[in-house]
Formats: C-alpha cells, structure tokens, sequence
C-alpha cells in the first residue's frame, strides 16, 4: 500500500514541470542561442530531423522509476526542493561535470541486475541482488536537509533503511572500525570514468567512507528511492549513502561495495584535494572551505533568481542534537 | 593581400555585433527570471556571464593580429566596442554575485572578495577594466596622450588576471580553464615583440 503524506509545503502534482519538457529544456536554451559554438557544434540537434526519419528514433528514453513502498516521513517545517531540481541538479561526476549533464547522460544506467557486497571484518559476509535492495529491511521515508560543499542546498524527502540495520546484519568483528564505500566502476555506462575531461579528473571509482561509530547512527540512510519512486539513476540509483550532517559528497552515490576495515579509508575528494576536503566532512559554518565561506548557503526551491534564499549553515546541518556526541572532544577545525 | 569593406557597411556591422552582444544577456536573464535554467538559475547566470567576458576579452586581443596579418583594418574599428562589452558582462557578473549569489550581504560580499584569493583576483581585473571602460571615450584618449596607451595596455594584465580568476575558481575540473591559459599564451606570443620591447626596457631601468 502506498502511503502518502503530503507537508503543506510540498509542491502538488500540478505545480511540477512536465518530466520531457524539463529534460529538453537544454534543447530549448540551445535553439534560443544561449550556449557557445563549441556545444552547437556538438550537439545533434541540427540534424536530427532528416536521420530520425530515417531511423525511427525520438526523443532519448527516460529511465523509468517504480513507486515504492515505504512508512511516509513526519511533516517538515522546511519548503521541499522540487523533484525536478533534486534530479535534475546533480553532482555525479561519472555522468560529466556539468550539473545538469548527469540527467542528460544516465537515462540508459542499467540498475538490474545490481550487486552490494558487504565484505571485509564481518562475520557475516552478505551480497544483496536488485530486489534484495528493496525487500531486506522496511523501507521509510526521511526528509533530510543536503548541504553541498559547494555552499548550495536542497531538502529532499528520501526514501530507505538504517545503514545501522545493515551493519548489525553483517556483525562486525571488533577490528571493523570503518566503513569503506565503493561506486560502481563501468566506464561502458559511465562516460565521466570513461574520459577525464567528462570526469573531472578524479580516479575512479569513486570511494567514500565512515567510521562505525557514525554509520551507526540512526541518521545515516541507505537510500534506494526519492519522491515516492525508486532512485533515478542521477541520483544514485538504485542505492546510495545519505549522511545529512555531512556535505553532500560523503553521500556516495550507486553502490557496489561496503568493506569493514580496521584503518581509516581513502576518499575520493580527500586524495583529490586534501587541503579542501577533509575525511569527516562535517557541515561546520566555522569552518570555512579555503576558497569560499560555509558560513551560510543558498537553498535551492522554485522559482526563478529572485527567489533563491541565503539562510545561515547550521552546525551538522542542523542535526547537532542527534550527531553531537559522535565527535565530543574532536577539534574539528583540524578534522575537518 | 588587403581585405577592405565598403564604408557603408561598417554601421551595419556594428549593429550585428551589438546584436549579437546582447541578445544571449537579454535571453539569458529572461530564462533565469522564468526559472528555465535548470537547478540553480544562480550557479548559471554567474557562469554564464563570467565566460562571456572572458570570451569577448580573447576576441577583443584577437582583433589586432588578425587585422594585421590579413591586413583587415577595419577590425581595429570593433576593438573599442569589443572591450566595452567585455566590460557589460564583467558587470553583470559581478553584479550576479552581489545579488544573487551573497543576496547584498554586504559584509559577506566584500569578506569573500578579500579572503578568496580566486575573488581577489577576479575583483581586482574587474577594478582595472571599469579604469578601461571609463576612459574609452575620444575625448579622453585625446586629452590623456601616451598615458591613455600605457593605461590601455593593462588589458593584458587584466585577461591574464581572468584566466587565473577562473582556473582557480573550479573544483577539479580544469580542462576549460587550461584551454583558455593556452589561449592566452597564443594572444601573447602574436605580441612578442612588444613584450620583448617592454621587458628590455625594464630590465635596463633596473
């Protein structure tokens, strides 16, 4: 049964933007002559009359979602960021740099069949299939604030179960002391693994990790779907890491693999840049990124330049109260 | 081989340029205001502004040596309006951040400006080209003699403090910001011996 809450401030059906008409909005900027030469010159849009007469093709496939199961989440002082700005702003890298080029380009991301190994110091090594995702542990819906590095953010109700649940599944030994995350690596779907200009230059795959302590927290969600529907693959499908205290890149996105490990774990963006990134990547107004302030960020809602908020960064995101304890004592300013 | 234009259509040229100028600026805030571009109408309008000045500052130190090689005089024609437009949307850009981006946090705007050093960068180009912009008239030019052509020549410190500006600025992805130091490279070595020029005489005051 589908179970369906709606926050007064949630968006209704009517007010959201046809699906299609969104995903050719970048076609309806191009023929109004928005972009450069470069990415006129690139894209097919020209010629695409005459060889689809040819071919028989239209426009490029939408992934398709199914609507899920869950426990419906709490009502939530806070205005939701519409569904398509939460899939169609993404950062996932392995589908190219730009932000709307994860949509664009991850239509056709193949999710079934899916594998997620839990490996390493466990007693009870486990794989989950495809559907094993969505039937292993009840599913429940959170709105959770994402506060991205960048310094923009969104809230976003998620749909998914306690990662807690799934580590006492597996039962750790005592040498598990972290958690060391892994995303897919399939240069053949994924174009930003495939070319480094697409991929920004980071070193795929892309990994992600959490000491116990922390994955261990009620908050931290292994989500598998969004707005009611299974994740669509921009946002991770068909199973991520949502940490809401932390910036949104510990968040990892389409994971294969969760090794138990008894030393801290590499992270993409720290390898990449040590000085900007930090392991633990708590949303801390206080600490600034070195190129620009976290003190307060711009959430993303509807509407066009005019109505973009700047509110105050919260410490942890504003889930002080359930993550505090965790780094009682820690100097924060050094582990950041 | 010289390639000349009639005289009367220059005018009409200019106007394909101011056209071409400003109808991306026009359409641009027209689709942010509408909420058509994308998930963060701020992000895009910043970004997009930002590479339209640099692309009119290259197109701008583009000019001369065209004009020269292909002996196209009439370009040197565009050079002033060129530059004038880089200015626009170097306005606009700052002006994006100021309102959109800090929301006239004013405080928050001028703490960014001195403690990025990326913005430091990019606000002290745009300090030097409003001097640019502000003495591009005749007049001025006439009145200021050599000191317009030494003032002027800063144009070159400015696309190089640009291209820095915007290296700087990215996360990791800088392959863009890469073509455009090329870019600036090649401007320059079209004018290597009026950099040589310079750097002797400053090697021989020391």
């Amino acid at each position: 049964m589908l179970i369906k809450s709606v926050a007064s401030g949630d968006c209704k059906e009517f007010e959201v933007t046809d699906e299609r008409a969104y995903l050719n909005r970048r076609e309806i900027i191009k023929k109004m002559g928005f972009v450069g030469v470069g990415s006129l010159l690139a894209s097919s849009a020209a010629t695409a009359g005459i060889s689809d007469l040819f071919s028989g093709s239209t426009a490029p496939a939408v992934f398709q979602q199914r609507a899920l199961q869950f426990g419906a989440a709490k009502k939530f002082s806070e205005t939701l960021t519409p569904e398509v700005k939460v899939t169609g702003h993404n950062n996932f890298y392995e589908f190219g740099i730009e932000k709307q080029q994860p949509a664009e380009l991850s239509q056709g991301f193949k999710v079934d069949p899916w594998q997620l190994k839990i490996s390493g110091e466990v007693e009870n090594p486990l794989t989950l299939g495809y559907d094993d995702l969505y039937s292993s542990f009840p599913l429940e819906e959170r709105i959770y604030r994402l506060r991205c590095v960048e310094a923009w953010s969104m809230v976003v109700p998620w749909i998914g179960f306690s990662l807690a649940d799934l580590v006492k599944r597996a039962r750790p030994t005592s040498r598990a002391k972290y958690l060391a995350f892994e995303t897919l690596y399939d240069p053949a779907q994924m174009p930003g693994q495939k070319s480094r200009r697409m991929g920004g230059g980071i070193d795929y795959p892309y990994v992600e990790g959490l000491r116990i302590d922390e994955a261990m927290n009620p908050l931290a969600l292994m989500t598998v779907g969004l707005y009611g529907k299974t994740l669509p693959p921009q946002n991770g499908a068909p199973i991520r890491l949502v940490v809401p205290w932390k910036y949104g890149f510990k968040s990892i996105k389409s994971i294969v693999g969760i090794k138990f490990v008894e030393k801290q774990p590499a992270t993409t963006w720290n390898l990449l840049a040590s000085r900007e990134y930090g392991f633990y990547a708590n949303v801390n107004p206080a600490v600034d990124h070195p190129r620009w302030s976290q003190a307060s960020e711009r959430r993303i809602t509807t509407g066009g330049i005019f109505t973009q908020n700047r509110i105050p960064t919260l410490p942890f995101n504003g889930y002080g109260d359930q993550v505090g304890d965790l780094y009682a004592g820690m100097n924060l300013k050094k582990y950041y | 081989m010289a390639i000349n234009i009639a005289k009367q259509w220059l005018p009409r040229i200019k106007v394909l340029v101011h056209l071409a100028a400003l109808y991306p600026l026009i359409n641009l805030y027209y689709a942010a205001i509408q909420d058509q571009l994308g998930g963060d109408p701020v992000e895009a309008v910043i970004h997009f502004t930002g590479i339209g000045a640099l692309n009119l500052l290259v197109i701008g130190l583009l000019l001369t040596p065209v004009a020269q090689r292909f002996q196209m005089g009439f370009l040197i024609q565009f050079r002033r309006m060129i530059g004038l437009y880089a200015f626009v949307y170097a306005l606009c850009h700052m002006l994006n951040f100021l309102f959109f981006e800090v929301q006239l946090n004013l405080q928050l705007f001028v703490d960014e400006v001195f403690e990025r050093p990326y913005i430091t960068v990019g606000m002290t180009a745009f300090l030097l080209l409003i001097a640019l912009a502000a003495t591009s008239t005749k007049k001025l030019r006439q009145k200021m003699k050599d000191r317009w052509q030494t003032l002027h020549n800063f144009i070159y410190v400015i696309v190089l403090l640009v291209v820095i500006h915007f290296y700087w600025s990215v996360k990791s992805d800088i392959v863009e910001p890469l073509t455009y130091v090329t870019l600036f490279f090649i401007l320059m070595a079209f004018r290597h011996k009026k950099l040589r020029r310079w750097a002797d005489k400053l090697l021989s005051r020391l």
